[in-house]
């Protein structure tokens, strides 16, 4: 079992197969199941991924009217070929903004690795199915390549933003979803984990300051950006960038910087965003004297 | 390692919004309820922590309640659980406390019948991973993952002996196991955690030991 991102490279390298392959044998091992039923349960939550994606570009509102509606005016601009930074990357953001406006609406979705953070992995993988025209057996391998990663992070940092901020959710499934791309895109592992590493780096500190304690505001942009992020840090690493500090010292970074991080700002809507004139007063107007508190 | 499946990271497949306050509390609701064995008359849940700040917005209490009604995280009467369980007739009351948790996402509930009461404890750690981390009072740790069983005794020599030799002999082997007490010499709870599924012959063998007060069974 691959204790942390060296290793896991490591053993692709020596087996000279991908991370995807890895992580599949592995699972087959802690199971003790057959390959076809891997797939199978990793289909499933693709196929909830997809459907999510579609709900949240036909529109949706979430029970408070704080978000939901924004994936579809990112398609409507992208639809009109103004678009600046890039098509894929805004598909990328708007799939990414569709997932979590379907989560903050209490709808279906799949957690990657968390559901504030569900965004990201699916958001940039329907991008690029359009770009890329991967078959679905590859698209499959993507998020079996995602979790690799998103183990790593899970077992040596956290993935939770209570326990480590926003950085440990949206910043680990951007470092996931970094390495992703890059193997679709056909990089090598090594090439993988610098993207990941690259992605991660400048997630480093984000905190976890959600209004009112929804899963809404920032989450569904922190997510857009997330989604923006693991693109250019693939793109970067695909053009032979490496990042300086190794990966797994950036996974250490980002989990010390959780555990230093003060409480007020860990998904406690006690500061941050949160504490704002404006968060203060949209927690008001939505929870009145009902305060979360 | 605590994260030992890709679909840890990669699911589980939910009802947001948060998998830490909604899927991982409703799996908290769901193993109390299964260590209870049955659904409770009365449930009054603490909440501690960031579950105790902002479990209106992430729908802990509502996501609590569903998995004391047993169900899934990917139910689609997740969201109606309060008024599935009044309908169901079971009195529920949701506290939030001041005290600061060891975990920050900390549950506590209290289950009673006209049979019988039993205080839980469990923590959400993140993606939708939980951990048991209290019975009546006695510490353990308990995934969910595996098929389990708790027993507790009276503390003193050849218990413990007494029911592994009884799962030995019905070649049950066990994947974890934990001992803990409160004082020595009084009461003492097993945990244990098996490969394979325990079935109520086992229990019963169990249950007519010198010793052991109560046996309950967690089916995963």
């Amino acid at each position: 079992m691959f204790r942390n991102v060296a290793e896991l490279v490591a053993l692709a390298e020596e087996r000279s197969c991908s991370i995807a392959h890895i992580m599949i044998q592995q699972e087959m091992e802690v199971r003790q199941t057959s390959r076809e039923s891997v797939i199978e349960l990793m289909t499933r939550n693709l196929d909830v991924m997809e459907q999510a994606v579609a709900r949240g570009l036909s529109g949706v509102s979430s029970h408070s009217g704080l978000t939901g509606g924004d994936a579809v005016k990112i398609q409507q601009y992208i639809d009109s070929g103004k678009v600046l930074s890039g098509e894929t990357i805004m598909d990328a953001v708007s799939k990414a903004v569709a997932t979590n406006e379907v989560n903050a609406a209490m709808g279906l979705i799949c957690a990657t690795p968390t559901a504030g953070s569900a965004g990201v992995v699916p958001g940039t993988l329907f991008a690029l199915k359009e770009k890329l025209q991967p078959t679905r057996e590859q698209m499959v391998d993507y998020l079996f390549t995602s979790g690799a990663f998103g183990m790593v992070v899970a077992n040596n940092a956290s993935i939770s933003g209570a326990a480590g901020g926003c950085q440990a959710e949206v910043g680990s499934a951007a470092g996931m979803a970094a390495a992703a791309i890059t193997e679709l895109a056909g990089g090598s592992p090594r090439q993988a984990a610098h993207a990941m590493a690259i992605a991660l780096k400048n997630m480093l500190g984000l905190v976890c300051d959600p209004v009112a304690g929804l899963v809404e505001v920032p989450c569904v942009k922190r997510n857009a950006m997330g989604a923006a992020i693991a693109m250019v840090a693939a793109d970067m690493s695909l053009a032979g960038v490496e990042s300086v500090i190794p990966c797994d010292e950036v996974i250490e970074a980002m989990f010390r910087i959780g555990q230093t991080m003060p409480t007020t700002l860990k998904e406690t809507a006690r500061g941050g965003l949160a504490a704002t004139p404006t968060g203060q007063r949209l927690k008001q107007q939505i929870f009145g004297d009902q305060t979360t508190k | 390692m605590k994260y030992r499946s890709v679909f840890d990271i990669i699911g589980p497949i939910m009802v947001g919004p948060s998998s830490s306050h909604t899927a991982g509390a409703a799996k908290i609701g769901r193993l109390a309820r299964s260590i209870f064995g049955r659904q409770p008359k009365r449930v009054h849940i603490s909440l501690y922590g960031s579950f105790a700040e902002t479990y209106k917005g992430h729908a802990t209490d509502v996501a609590l309640i569903a998995g004391v009604l047993d169900y899934d995280t990917n139910d689609p009467r997740l969201p109606q659980a309060p008024q599935y369980a009044d309908e169901a007739g079971i009195e529920v009351v949701i506290t939030t406390e001041d005290a600061v948790p060891e975990h920050p996402n900390t549950a506590r509930i209290m289950m009673s019948d006209e049979r019988d009461e039993m205080e839980v404890a469990g923590i959400s750690i993140g993606g939708g991973k939980v951990e048991i981390t209290e019975l009546n009072g006695f510490e353990l740790k308990l995934s969910g993952q595996c098929p389990a069983i708790l027993v507790m005794n009276h503390d003193r020599y050849g218990v413990i002996a007494g029911v592994t030799q009884i799962l030995s002999g019905q070649h049950v082997n066990i994947g974890h196991m934990e001992v803990s007490r409160k004082e020595k010499g009084k009461m003492a709870l097993m945990v244990i955690e098996t490969d394979e599924k325990i079935n109520e012959s086992i229990i019963d063998e169990i249950r007519a030991l010198a010793g052991v007060n109560r046996v309950l069974r967690m089916e995963d």
